[in-house]
């Protein structure tokens, strides 16, 4: 579904480069739930904009269901894949009602964006019909994050790239938005691959977990190994030993 | 000198609303490390600034007691809650990017305190200051010092606040969310800084976080808030009885006891109680 080859990301300003994804590649199957987790500054999140076409500047081969992508999207691509940012009160447009963030996709895309539409993906995530009407600021973190996820949803790409799409939310909330992400990808065979810095959160959701440092994937984890909490790559088993999932609970 | 926080019966309200904020909330807290956890507006942040007096005017604090030591919290003057604050009790701000101020190099920040509270001359404040960066393990102290704070990363920014909070060796500490700005590999070494400056001295910790587990694996008591109210006070998570307690961590995902659905906590019946 995903097949990334040598990709590099490199900043420059002036003479200094900042080299931030350093040749990595990346294979995601059709119906896989793949995770990328690594600290602030690693370049997973970079990764994500540059798959979904927010970043230029990168080099190497993008392919996404068979076709390979370029800098600039067409609607064809982007129609593959969308993404849920990391925070809720940001990504919502301050001024815009529910139905117009939902119908912009649609519009975009020259699809017929009806308001049964809008309704229908409301309803698809969890939320009543009439949310419509308000605005995002009329709504908590949790209904914000389940309206960015109905945006991803509402062009129906089989692709969804999910930027820390829990970390800005209470558990019991993380705990609704995670399941709400398990049963659309069971129904309609979704294809994630989700960033966090939370190993409990991708050992929960993902079939793959991959560990970045310094814009390299240095191991690949199964959820196993994270219940084992056994890893070979030093920074891996570091990673495991700080998020105390070893504490008695 | 007796260095006991005692609360009976706090109760926060805003405004003229009726809903209180933290609702007869009673404790203590002689030494050692207290976590209290709970979710967005259980009234965690509130009471701890409640304790520092820093709510806003439009805050109506009742009690019938809140005292540290021989201070009353209560019926303290703006006056002597001035002289308390950062002297012998301090609380240290969620997010370095917000609580620094932007416009003052970090140096002269950290050293604020040693100038009010020690009656320390400027250039024994500077250095007073340079030590405790350094304890904090910041590498380049001259430079860092000089720095201002968009200059320095977010783990670094959060040291230095608690260098600045922890440089008049305060009784009390109070830590609302110190971590949470910070990637888990920083999160242990701030907890590890923050357990050997606070407790190393015997003075105590109230920890304020919504994460549960975090707390759990550093506090020896915690203390689980839900809408204002204290629901139960555990020493450890497994003792839980608390239906809401019980909830939030059933909720958690858990890589050794993998599920396929999280658990939801059903609120309609947690609040009939």
């Amino acid at each position: 579904m995903i097949r990334i080859r040598d990709f590099n990301v490199r900043y420059r300003s002036g003479k200094t480069e900042n080299h931030v994804v350093r040749g990595i590649d990346l294979t995601v199957a059709q119906g896989e739930c793949v995770g990328i987790v690594g600290e602030s500054g690693c370049g997973k999140s970079t990764l994500l904009r540059c798959l979904v076409g927010l970043e230029s500047g990168w080099t190497g081969n993008i392919e996404i269901d068979g076709q390979s992508l370029g800098a600039v999207r067409g609607k064809d691509d982007l129609r593959r894949a969308q993404m849920v940012f990391q925070d809720p009160f940001g990504s919502l447009h301050p001024r815009h009602r529910i139905g117009r963030a939902l119908s912009e996709p649609l519009r975009c895309m020259g699809l017929p964006g009806s308001p049964q539409r809008v309704a229908a993906a409301l309803k698809e995530v969890g939320l009543p019909a009439s949310f419509a009407h308000r605005f995002p600021h009329q709504l908590s973190g949790g209904q914000r994050q389940r309206v960015a996820i109905a945006r991803a949803l509402i062009i129906e790409p089989p692709i969804l790239l999910l930027d820390e799409p829990t970390s800005a939310l209470d558990v019991s909330v993380q705990a609704e938005i995670l399941n709400l992400l398990s049963d659309r990808r069971d129904e309609r065979g979704l294809t994630y691959l989700l960033v966090s810095h939370d190993l409990a959160v991708v050992a929960h959701m993902c079939d793959r977990i991959l560990v970045m440092q310094n814009g390299v994937f240095v191991e690949e984890l199964t959820p196993d190994n994270i219940r084992l909490a056994k890893a070979t790559h030093p920074y891996a088993q570091h990673l495991m030993d700080v998020s105390l999932l070893s504490d008695a609970l | 000198m007796d260095t006991t926080l005692s609360i009976r019966d706090l109760s926060v309200r805003f405004a003229q609303g009726s809903v209180r904020a933290v609702d007869g909330v009673s404790f203590s807290v002689s030494s050692g490390k207290i976590g209290i956890v709970g979710e967005s507006g259980s009234g965690k942040s509130t009471l701890g600034r409640a304790i520092m007096r820093l709510l806003p005017p439009s805050a109506s604090i009742s009690a019938d007691c809140m005292t540290f030591g021989e201070h009353d919290l209560l019926r303290a003057s703006e006056k002597d809650m001035r002289k308390l604050r950062g002297s012998v009790m301090a609380l240290i701000m969620q997010d370095p990017r917000y609580s620094l101020n932007p416009v003052l190099p970090i140096g002269r920040q950290v050293a604020e305190t040693a100038i009010l509270h020690k009656g320390m001359s400027r250039k024994e404040a500077g250095e007073a200051a340079a030590a405790m960066l350094e304890r904090v393990r910041i590498r380049d102290v001259t430079r860092v010092m000089q720095s201002y704070p968009h200059q320095i990363s977010g783990g670094m920014g959060q040291r230095v606040m608690i260098a600045a909070m922890l440089l008049a060796r305060p009784r009390l500490v109070i830590a609302d969310e110190p971590t949470s700005a910070l990637d888990v590999s920083v999160r242990g070494e701030v907890l590890e800084l923050l357990d050997d400056l606070v407790c190393a001295d015997g003075s105590s910790l109230l920890l304020i976080s919504h994460d549960i587990r975090m707390v759990a694996a550093f506090c020896d008591r915690i203390i689980v808030m839900y809408q204002g109210r204290i629901v139960e006070e555990v020493t450890q998570l497994r003792d839980a009885s608390h239906p809401y307690t019980r909830a939030l961590i059933a909720a958690m995902p858990d890589p050794r006891h993998p599920v396929r659905r999280l658990a939801v906590p059903d609120r309609a019946k947690l609040e009939r109680g």
